[in-house]
């Protein structure tokens, strides 16, 4: 009698054991899928930054090449802004420079047979880097761009000493050539400038409208209608980018082009209109379920007091959401920081800073989607465009943190 | 004449009728208490004084409420007006995430008062007239909600007669408080009867009799009785209500 009791007991004791090991199981399944995210989330932040910090201890001139001058002239650094106005022939004596008075002789290897013919170079370019100090010691004004390869043993000239690129220079500096020769312009401000133009252009369109849509649809429309509108206005968050890109590319950049009279449409402008049209879904939705979420109390005591609904929105809905409403916008900012593909079809892309809405411009995604296909893997211009990423990063980051804080604050209001 | 008149009142949340044909008028400076278990109708009857039960979509209904001898319902009256006219106390004290003063001021400025000295002077007189001054006259720049939740009903009653309405309705003005506050808004009523028609919701037998000069008794939609309070409460003419006040249901 009392050993089958004793069996019942053991029974039940494996079956929740049994149970307690299952829901172990599914807890471990559960935290190894959070892990999994988190650690992706990380690695690719890391992969990010690693690629893109390489490019600050590069020279912007490419590997193996080097510039030289006559070892007369006093002149020792260059900036990559002057170089390029050298060799583009802007800038065309040592004097503009701070050097002597001298006009500035420009060299690139394929000059070389303005000099000297192919016997004296020999028959398979033996000679050539005798030739080139040669020249480069006779000619005082001479600025030389080779191979290192040409560079002979008792080479006579100087080469020129080029500054590793720093963030300083990488943010401040207002052009952007990745692919000059001889030496790489790597500014992005023009690029900041562009994608923070764009996207405050596309805020001011959509704010106010999506506001105005939020009320409509929280406080005003009848069920019926918000039960039609509401998904239809979420369906616009699910189209895909390109599509937004033809619709601008084929309706708003003539329409642009046409009421500005302007030679091309594709502008800054351009791109915030898309942009904005693009953010609206984001900015409804979250502002009007903030809106929603005023408390019927609140409401029912403004309209008890007599205030008419309309005073009821603005004195009590509107405070009351205002960090929600907030919260979307700057949700709806940072879909337009990020966005790229639209962007780069309606903008126009050309990287210098923009002074109106009616320049075209260039973002940071739109540089790196349409560049990396075209950058050697590894090379300074492809460390380029990941720096660029990082900036990007480095943005909606702050950004993403400062919706945490403004939703934070409206929870902690409520308690 | 009649402060608040109703007449055949019937009233339906989309096909759910919930009030039956309800006569009850109310005199100038009494207070009505309205009693009867949850979901008979007097909540939903007090809010059809101030037209609170627009908001509600799909609700119809159908006979004539007169306030001051005028349709409320009727085409020329401006539920603004009216509800400037008809004050409302809620269930739960519901201040606004505003400051002490602003709360009272709301309804002044909503109703277009601007000038400053008359705004301190109207909030300062009503929450006088609550027996709250002396509680908060120190931080009235303070948040409403740190203010204790019998002192946020009391601000609510104060915001409600800060636009000197004629009539005051209370949804249950004590239910989320304890007694010492609850009795402090019973001798507050007591005290405003004198200048105001009062209709009270309640829960509280006791309360319905202390406070109230007449009672109505609601019960599944229906008014079954309404006399004199005293009369209700020690010889009521119908058996439901006996059997209600005395505790046998509800």
């Amino acid at each position: 009698m009392s050993s089958v009791v004793l069996l019942k007991i053991k029974h039940t004791d494996l079956k929740t054991n049994f149970k307690q090991i299952k829901e172990k199981i599914i807890e471990f399944i559960l935290m190894l899928s959070s892990a999994a995210t988190s650690i992706t989330v990380v690695l690719i932040v890391f992969f990010l930054f690693i690629e893109g910090a390489g490019v600050f201890s590069k020279k912007p001139i490419d590997k193996g090449f080097l510039l030289a001058v006559n070892d007369s002239n006093p002149i020792t650094k260059l900036e990559p802004s002057q170089i390029k106005d050298i060799f583009d022939q802007k800038i065309t004596n040592w004097k503009e420079l701070g050097g002597k008075d001298q006009a500035i002789v420009l060299f690139r290897t394929g000059d070389i047979t303005d000099y000297y013919t192919d016997e004296e170079l020999g028959a398979n370019f033996e000679y050539f880097p005798e030739k080139i100090n040669e020249l480069v010691a006779k000619t005082p004004g001479i600025i030389a761009f080779f191979s290192d390869k040409y560079k002979s043993k008792d080479f006579k000239g100087r080469e020129l000493d080029l500054d590793k690129i720093s963030v300083f220079k990488f943010l401040s500096d207002e052009e952007w050539f990745p692919t000059a020769e001889p030496v790489a312009q790597m500014g992005v401000k023009p690029l900041i400038y562009g994608t923070l133009l764009v996207s405050f252009g596309a805020i001011v369109l959509a704010l106010p409208i999506g506001l105005f849509a939020a009320i409509y649809l929280s406080e005003i429309a009848k069920k019926r209608t918000r039960n039609f509108l509401k998904p239809l206005i979420e369906l616009l968050a699910g189209i895909p980018s390109v599509v937004y890109g033809f619709f601008g590319l084929v309706i708003i950049v003539p329409l642009i082009q046409s009421v500005f009279n302007l030679p091309v449409g594709e502008t800054a402008l351009a791109g915030s209109v898309v942009l904005a049209i693009m953010a609206l879904p984001t900015i409804i939705t979250i502002s009007e379920d903030a809106m929603r979420n005023t408390p019927r109390a609140m409401k029912e005591a403004s309209l008890a007091l007599g205030a008419s609904h309309w005073q009821t929105i603005y004195k009590v809905v509107i405070p009351y959401s205002a960090s929600g409403i907030t919260a979307g916008a700057i949700l709806g900012i940072g879909r337009a920081i990020g966005e790229t593909m639209a962007v780069l079809m309606v903008t126009g892309n050309a990287a210098v800073i923009p002074h109106t809405f009616l320049a075209p411009v260039r973002t940071i995604p739109a540089t790196i989607a349409a560049e990396l296909g075209e950058a050697a893997n590894g090379g300074l211009h492809y460390e380029a465009l990941f720096a660029l990423g990082c900036i990007l990063f480095v943005i909606t980051f702050g950004i993403n943190m400062l919706v945490e804080m403004v939703t934070n604050k409206q929870s902690h209001k409520k308690h | 004449m009649h402060k608040i008149e109703s007449q055949n009142v019937n009233f339906y949340y989309g096909e759910n009728q919930a009030l039956h044909d309800i006569s009850l008028s109310m005199k100038e400076n009494t207070v009505t208490a309205l009693i009867g278990p949850s979901g008979c109708g007097k909540s939903t009857y007090l809010r059809l004084l101030n037209r609170m039960n627009d908001l509600i979509d799909d609700t119809k209904m159908t006979g004539s409420i007169l306030i001051d001898g005028t349709d409320i319902y009727g085409n020329a009256t401006n539920v603004d007006n009216l509800r400037k006219n008809v004050g409302m106390v809620f269930q739960k004290p519901n201040p606004f995430p505003k400051t002490i003063f602003e709360n009272v001021a709301y309804g002044l400025r909503v109703n277009g008062i601007t000038d400053k000295n008359e705004i301190e002077e109207r909030v300062v007189t009503t929450i006088e007239q609550v027996a709250l001054w002396d509680e908060v006259k120190d931080k009235l720049k303070k948040s409403a909600f740190e203010l204790s939740g019998g002192q946020q009903q009391r601000l609510c009653i104060a915001r409600a007669l800060a636009i000197k309405p004629s009539i005051l309705l209370m949804d249950e003005p004590t239910s989320a408080l304890d007694p010492i506050s609850t009795s402090k808004i019973e001798e507050l009523i007591y005290e405003l009867k004198n200048k105001y028609t009062i209709v009270i919701v309640t829960h509280n037998m006791q309360q319905a009799g202390r406070v109230s000069d007449n009672t109505a008794f609601f019960y599944m939609g229906n008014l079954i009785e309404y006399d004199k309070t005293k009369s209700i409460f020690t010889k009521p003419a119908k058996k439901q209500t006996e059997d209600y006040i005395t505790g046998r249901f509800g």
